[in-house]
């Protein structure tokens, strides 16, 4: 599953623009992965350029 | 604000904004709305750009230009550096200044801005797009139109919602990670890109100036390096080895979609423009002018379809655009393509044959020439695109 570290996201858009399934909402200051979308491709932490997401066993989320 | 325009435009980049200035300066009614607080800023951007294209739309300003540029130099895997002297110059950009400045042109010729208005989903009409939903302010708006321009950037999902497939192959996508830092005493009228497995595989590696010994340090990966190495990493690495001490002033992350524009950029309703429609020049990254023309282009056709009230007559952009810059970001592609596998000696021995020509007689055709010299079906390609202009 894929984590996204709030804190640390840039806001870039890179991740949104790889997403195949439109899963990632991107606002101003604001991330958000639409788990009932997400099909933990992974292709948007292959193109985050500052480490923002990861893989989570755990769960998909954010991480606060 | 009205309940009703003939054209809204998504998005207050360069593209954007020439999208909603050329609609506006043949008298239809337009709305630009952007998500950020701030038209220009954050900046996602090296900055730079050729001044030939720049002055078809603006005066260059000293208050939006940092530097101007006359050289490139091009640093291989070895550290030989290639210098090759510019016959066009260009400048390095205040982006910030720079884009503020483009969306006045539109408010001049009379569209609509509302900034922190974040488009959130589109309005239908029998199949046609006729308008957008966006959130300003924590309350949730719709407004309609005869015409959506997105032009929403690299993270564009306005065109997906409208059924068209804008989402970007992984390997196409150049991460990138950037720091304008201060100190760095580098020429400020030259242009810096370096090569190799060390700064940037599949990409490059960037020092643009920005005057008074401040630059733009950045580089681009594509995914396919990001699933082993993110661009942070590399820009970490270079940092430490060449300016350990220099004042960061800012950092950023960006994308860029390094590819052929989309195979589709209107449908009904709607047309795409700038990043969103993948109008970057995929050999160089550059997005600024090419956004900008593919803005003027959009907001152009998208003002006859409403003058001539046949708002068909948006599919002809799709032929516009491939006739005016499509066609040639094909070839550029092909070039990126048959160089961006390079391996480090290759770089290294293109740099040693370059650097045989003497300096006057350098030129970007030449060093292409000299990069693809065993694959003549590019070399054919080189010759079309820098060559024969
Ligand atoms: C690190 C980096 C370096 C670069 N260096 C160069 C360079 O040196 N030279 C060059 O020519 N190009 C460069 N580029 C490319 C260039 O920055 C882009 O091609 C250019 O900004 C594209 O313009 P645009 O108007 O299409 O999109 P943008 O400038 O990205 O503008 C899109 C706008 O849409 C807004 N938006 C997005 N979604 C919504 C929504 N849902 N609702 C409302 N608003 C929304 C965004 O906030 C943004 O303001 C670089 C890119 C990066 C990332
Ligand atoms: S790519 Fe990374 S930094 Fe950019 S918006 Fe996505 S999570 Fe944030
Ligand atoms: S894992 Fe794949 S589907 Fe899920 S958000 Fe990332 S890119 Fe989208």
């Amino acid at each position: 599953m894929i984590e996204i570290l709030p804190d640390k996201c840039d806001f870039c858009g890179c991740c949104v623009g790889v997403c195949p399934e439109d899963a990632i909402e991107l606002k101003e200051a604001e991330i958000n992965i639409m788990e009932s979308l997400c099909t933990n491709c992974a292709k948007c932490v292959w193109s985050c350029p500052i480490e923002v997401l990861v893989f989570n066993k755990n769960g998909a989320g954010v991480k606060v | 604000m009205k309940k009703k325009y003939d054209v809204i435009v998504v998005g207050a980049g360069p593209s954007g904004s020439m999208a909603a200035r050329f609609a506006a300066e043949r008298g239809v009614s337009v709305l630009m709305l952007e998500k950020d607080r701030d038209v220009g800023y954050p900046v996602r951007c090296g900055e730079a750009v050729g001044k030939e294209k720049l002055l078809e739309f603006i005066e260059p300003d000293r208050k939006f230009i940092a530097a101007e540029i006359n050289k490139f130099s091009m640093i291989a895997p070895d550290g030989s550096e290639v210098v090759l002297p510019l016959d066009q110059t260009g400048f390095v950009l205040e982006r910030k200044i720079f884009d503020y400045e483009l969306a006045k042109t539109a408010a001049v010729a009379g569209a609509e801005i509302l900034t922190r208005a974040y488009v959130n989903g589109l309005l239908f009409d029998g199949g046609k797009v006729s308008g957008v939903k966006y959130e300003y302010q924590g309350n949730q708006y719709q407004v309609e139109s005869d015409i959506v321009i997105a032009a929403d950037g690299v993270e564009s999902r306005v065109g997906r919602w409208a059924g068209i497939k804008t989402f970007i192959d992984f390997r196409d996508m150049e991460s990138c990670v950037q720091i304008t830092a201060g100190n760095i005493t580098v020429n400020q009228n030259t242009c810096y890109f370096y090569f190799g497995q060390e700064y940037a595989p599949h990409g490059y590696f960037w020092i643009f100036p920005k005057g008074n010994n401040t630059a733009n340090i950045g580089l681009g990966v594509s995914g396919i390096i990001g699933k082993k190495r993110s661009a942070l990493s590399f820009l970490n690495d270079f940092m430490k080895k060449n300016y350990p001490d220099a004042p960061i002033l800012t950092q950023i992350a960006g994308g860029v979609p390094s590819a052929v524009t989309l195979e589709k950029i209107s449908a009904p309703g709607i047309m795409l423009a700038g990043d969103a429609a993948r109008q970057v020049n995929p050999l160089s990254g550059g997005g600024i002018t090419s956004g900008m023309i593919g803005g003027r282009t959009a907001g152009t056709i998208a003002a006859e379809a409403i003058k001539s009230k046949n708002t068909d007559h948006i599919f002809s952009y799709d032929k516009a655009w491939h006739e005016a810059v499509g066609k040639r970001h094909e070839i550029y592609n092909r070039i990126k393509e048959g160089i961006y596998n390079f391996s480090d000696e290759k770089f290294n021995n293109i740099a040693r044959s370059f650097s045989r020509i003497p300096l006057a007689k350098r030129t970007l055709g030449n060093l292409f020439k000299t990069a693809l010299i065993h694959n003549p079906s590019l070399l054919i390609d080189v010759a079309k695109v820098f060559i024969v202009k």
